[in-house]
């Protein structure tokens, strides 16, 4: 046992935990946070998008040191099919400001950098530590954790649960209930290694520029879900990731889907000659607002992926999860100031802070999306197909009139789809959007 | 303790900076190309007769005399090592002859060693990257401060008549080159079976220089109680076995693992596997191929879901035929392979084994 | 007793690319790992502590971030951290480095207290040269023991100490005096966990950082690049051989049938090899 008590006990040193120890620490309180990982970021992903303005808030000067890869400039959404792609492009050059909004990073360096960042503010971090359970008094309240380790008892005034999306520790203690494949998506991802002028040529990049790739279509067979490719400095991040229970009914594997999209002739090209370095996946709780669980009680918070916060539309998840942990943070300082006890009710300012933020504000703008897109199997299969027709009849020349041209397209769309279920489908998509 | 170690030379006066060019003066005298010979327990080690083969390149490029160091515990087994030493390529062999070194001990093979170096000045000195070898070549040349290159997969003499070491590089993933240019003896050691075995020429003889050691038992502070002998079946023999069957991370799970080993077990070879595999668990490290497990040279080598990474290539490289199974077609092993096939090890091995053991049994009835 | 365990800090070499066109090492994102040959001399180390009291000091040479291996060590259980860490031993060759850390360890020795035994592991997992330990103890004067499989006995009063040594064939009993340099072989213990109260100890621990001057290292000449004999003329990856590897089609071919296609050719490359594999087959 630890004989020091603490203020609060953090379990997981990802974004969440990481902006939660931090904000804690940095006003002083007495912080150790646990990590079930050999170093932080081991259990991570490599390769993702930081959300500049979610970390500003957190830590003003970041850009000063972190390991960031490229500033993204330019945004691709692509829809394919099993041989071509339909793309929306954006680039901009106001991508390039002095303060960029949004880079790809590395998750294991940048996980790693953020701890530094936590443990220089004065909190105490123990890797390779897993919380077993959750300690309570006999009135139930939340008083500690216990670890595998020998000896294993620390003590808290609130413990912070960021121990990210499959962590038992909450779902053991009966705190949230445990995931439901249709709410979780399991993502793989692989790194390419490529010669910077190489990247640079091929995604049409100077310097830090980068580029983003998003892709729905027939690469995920019919199922919920999508691939990515982002730049980096010196290689390429590639991955796909589909709702779990897709996977189970389709037989499909993500790796058999990841070797697909990689062979594509769209994609290929991009990753021509290069490396892979490794490969990993994650699950990714896709469930949003409705699939949320309690988000404090009587010694607890809970924050970032443990508590589903992640915006599946727009892809953002490290942003949520570190508002959530600096909210975290500072509601327990705030209680501390105030001297006031971790109970439920003073910890339900977190809520009502998290109510402020854009984090409340757009998972439940999105709530009716992932039962949309659930229920609707055929967007991710049945209009790619339909655009890259249409798109390739109108561009072919081959001595097809225009006129004809324009009702070929038209007539396929209706075979494709009828036109109720075209009608239906937009409805339906504008009604969850709202 | 103190900073002094015996036997050592006085350090150079000033610019001790490696890249300087010109030999110090007291190092010009040094000639020749020394292996030193094992005979524990009266038994030759094949890697030393393997580096007399290198050694005689050397020496022949150089123009100079390859020279067998053989330290031993009694006349005969210096005798008979010698013998050894001459019929594999070495012009003469130095020997020295004490009772006390008759078992192996870092004390008493590194001093013998050392005063040989001093009397008899080589520029080059080769030892077998043995445990043997190892430990005294360490202690030698940190007592000589000289340079050693260990493990080394090719030896050349470079344009300026210097000892070109080559060896695996930052875990294996690259080769580098490795010079001593102001210090002599150049030394380097040379795992087991990395360098051919060299033809025996039987008869061929030479010039013995025997050669005094000034230490007795008292003087010794560390005592051999007992040699435990390892039991015959302890040994794998995986480096000498003629076909060899190896696995790596393409096989994804452990219990495939003895897909491996039912293809070995029909072909009547021995098996291994890839250094990540030892790590994970999967083998023991016995039975590890490559430049820090087993070095092979076998008539037939099956490389099954291995990627092939310079520190495996480096063990391999000496195989007849590599045939390398693996699913992706950039895989660097098959820069090295012979036969190379595209496709998943575990589906393959399998289908590899029982066609095998069709093939086999068939033509055998038939002849 | 008070004994030292020196250790390093490694890229996990596994993980280690390089750059296709450049040749280089690409060290981004590589995570570095405690020298796994290491961790059997640290776990050895710990047993005898705990057996006979005493403290066990971990040392190694390197840049500032190898402090973080030096904490894992402390979370192990070690009492005590030493990195020594300076601008002039970049580029040390094993010579170089052991001339560093003998400095370290005299210096261990005035400040702590002399230890009868220094521990290091067999070899490194990036230079695989198991010349340091060696040099170390020539330098030291201590006796040495390499590949160490298991101390048999050891009397600290009495200033002797009895292991079982990996020989070629076989295990040397060998008995010598106190004090000694071990490099343990492999697998034959397996590191402990360490309590939440070592771990929290270790996460708080100052590691004690000496520069070459701190070290009582005068002579800069013998240290790093400057210090080290042998020098790397040239770093490359290997050509592929001049002749192409040859692919067996697999194009609508079954496993089944691949492995027939497989089997014709090896034969064809090296047809000695099919009447060895009849003659093994016909002595079964």
């Amino acid at each position: 046992m630890i004989r020091d008590k603490f203020d609060a006990i953090v379990v997981g040193a990802g974004p969440s935990g990481n902006a939660a120890a931090y904000t804690m620490a940095k006003q002083g309180l007495k912080v150790l946070q646990l990590e079930r990982g050999e170093y932080p970021g081991s259990k991570n992903v490599q390769g993702a998008i930081l959300y500049a303005d979610a970390l500003e808030k957190i830590i003003p000067d970041f850009r000063e040191d972190a390991p960031l890869e490229r500033h993204v400039i330019e945004q691709r959404l692509w829809t394919m099919d099993d041989t071509s792609y339909v793309g929306m492009h954006y680039r901009s050059d106001d991508f390039n400001e002095e303060k960029p909004n949004r880079y790809t990073i590395i998750r294991a360096q940048f996980d790693r950098w953020f701890s530094g960042k936590v443990r220089e503010a004065g909190a105490v971090l123990l890797c390779e530590t897993t919380v077993t359970e959750l300690l309570r008094d006999p009135q139930g309240r939340v008083i500690g954790v216990r670890t595998d380790r020998d000896g294993g008892t620390a003590f808290a005034d609130v413990v912070i649960l960021g121990e990210g999306v499959n962590g038992l520790v909450g779902q053991r203690s009966g705190l949230r209930p445990e995931l439901k494949p249709d709410t979780v998506a399991l993502a793989v991802k692989e790194m390419h290694f490529l010669p910077r002028e190489v990247i640079e040529s091929r995604f049409n990049l100077a310097g830090n520029e980068g580029v983003v790739i998003e892709a729905m279509g027939t690469i995920t067979d019919g199922m919920t879900g999508t691939g990515f490719i982002y730049t980096n400095q010196e290689s390429i991040s590639i991955g796909i990731g589909c709702i779990v229970s897709d996977f189970a009914e389709s037989g499909r594997t993500p790796y058999g889907l990841l070797e697909a999209f990689k062979r594509h002739p769209s994609v290929r090209p991009l990753l021509e000659g290069s490396e892979c370095k490794e490969y990993a996946a994650h699950l990714i709780p896709e469930g949003g607002y409705n699939a949320m669980p309690e988000l404090f009680g009587d010694g607890w918070i809970v924050v970032g992926d443990a508590g589903q916060f992640v915006n599946a539309v727009h892809r953002e998840g490290s942003n949520l999860a570190m508002t959530t942990g600096r909210v975290a943070g500072e509601t327990v300082v705030w209680l501390k100031r105030r001297r006031e006890m971790a109970t439920k009710a003073n910890l339900a300012e977190y809520q009502r802070r998290l109510e402020e933020t854009f984090v409340m504000k757009d998972l439940r703008k999105y709530r009716r999306i992932p039962d949309f897109l659930h229920r609707n199997k055929h967007i991710f299969g049945v209009y790619p197909k339909l655009l890259t027709a249409a798109a390739q009849t109108w561009f072919r020349v081959d001595g097809v009139d225009k006129r004809a041209k324009e009702k070929q397209i038209f007539q396929s769309f209706r075979s494709g789809r009828t036109l109720p279920g075209l009608i239906g489908d937009a409805l339906k998509l504008a009604r969850s959007w709202r | 303790m103190s900073d002094a170690p015996p036997n050592a030379p006085k350090p150079p006066a000033a610019g001790r900076a490696g890249t300087k060019r010109e030999l110090p003066e007291r190092f010009k005298a040094y000639r020749h190309v020394w292996v030193a010979i094992e005979c524990e327990h009266g038994v030759v080690h094949p890697v030393s007769l393997e580096l007399l083969g290198e050694g005689r390149k050397l020496a022949d490029k150089r123009g100079v005399d390859l020279a067998g160091v053989v330290l031993a515990g009694d006349s005969l087994t210096a005798a008979q090592t010698a013998a050894a030493a001459f019929e594999h390529g070495a012009d003469l062999v130095y020997t020295v002859t004490a009772p006390i070194l008759a078992h192996y001990r870092n004390e008493t093979y590194t001093r013998a060693m050392t005063d040989l170096v001093n009397a008899h000045q080589p520029e080059i000195l080769l030892l077998g990257a043995t445990n043997l070898g190892r430990d005294l070549a360490g202690s030698v040349a940190t007592t000589l401060q000289t340079g050693l290159t260990a493990d080394c997969t090719e030896l050349a003499i470079d344009d300026e008549g210097s000892l070109a070491a080559t060896r695996p590089t930052f875990g294996g993933s690259l080769l580098c080159t490795i010079l001593t240019l102001n210090y002599r003896p150049q030394m380097a050691t040379v795992r087991p079976r990395v360098m051919a075995m060299p033809a025996r020429e039987p008869g061929r003889w030479g010039r013995i220089v025997e050669h005094p050691l000034d230490l007795s038992e008292e003087d010794v502070v560390t005592k051999v109680l007992r040699f435990i002998a390892d039991r015959e079946s302890d040994k794998a023999q995986l480096a000498y076995a003629d076909i060899v069957v190896a696995g790596g991370l393409g096989l994804r799970s452990a219990e495939n693992f003895q897909l491996v080993r039912a293809l070995a077990e029909v072909l009547g070879g021995d098996y291994g596997g890839s250094r990540p595999l030892v790590q994970k668990g999967w083998i023991t490290a016995d039975r590890q191929i490559g430049q820090t497990g087993k070095t092979i040279r076998p008539k037939l080598y099956i490389a099954a879901g291995i990627s092939g990474a310079i520190q495996h290539r480096v063990g391999v490289e000496g195989a007849d035929t590599i045939v390398a199974i693996n699913t992706d077609p950039n895989a660097p092993i098959f820069d090295f392979a012979h036969l190379g096939v595209v496709a998943d090890a575990i589906e393959l091995l399998p289908a590899l084994t029982r066609a095998f053991q069709a093939h086999l049994s068939v033509n055998r009835l038939a002849g | 007793m008070h004994i030292v365990v020196c250790m390093k800090q490694v890229p996990d070499s596994a993980q280690i690319r390089v750059h296709p066109v450049t040749n280089t090492i690409m060290r981004q994102g590589v995570p570095t790992i405690i020298n796994p040959y290491d961790l059997f001399a640290l776990e050895e180390a710990l047993r005898l502590r705990d057996r006979l009291g005493g403290e066990v000091t971990v040392l190694t040479m390197g840049p500032p971030m190898a402090e973080e291996s030096l904490r894992k060590a402390l979370t192990f259980g070690a009492d005590r951290a030493v990195l020594l860490t300076d601008r002039a031993f970049a580029g040390s060759d094993t010579l170089a480095t052991s001339f560093a850390l003998a400095a370290a360890l005299n210096k261990i020795s005035q400040e702590f207290g002399e230890p009868p035994i220094v521990f290091t592991g067999k070899q490194t997992i990036d230079g695989d040269t198991a010349q340091v330990g060696p040099g170390i103890a020539k330098r030291l004067g201590l006796n040495q023991l390499t590949y160490v499989a298991r101390i048999a006995d050891l009397d600290p009063a009495a200033g002797t100490i009895t292991v079982e040594r990996r020989a070629e064939g076989g295990l040397q009993v060998l008995q010598t005096r106190l004090p000694v340099l071990i490099t343990m072989l492999e697998g034959v213990n397996e590191i402990r966990r360490g309590s939440l109260d070592d771990a929290y100890r270790a996460a708080r621990a100052q590691v004690v950082r000496w520069s070459a001057a701190d070290a009582g290292i005068t002579e800069l000449a013998r240290c790093g690049l400057k210090g080290s004999p042998t020098i790397v003329k040239k770093v490359f990856a290997p050509q592929g051989r001049a002749e192409k590897v040859r692919q067996v089609p697999t194009a609508d071919r079954s496993a089944d049938e691949l492995a027939i296609d497989v089997i014709a050719a090896i034969f064809r490359t090296q047809p000695p090899l099919e009447d060895d594999l009849l003659r093994f087959a016909a002595g079964q």
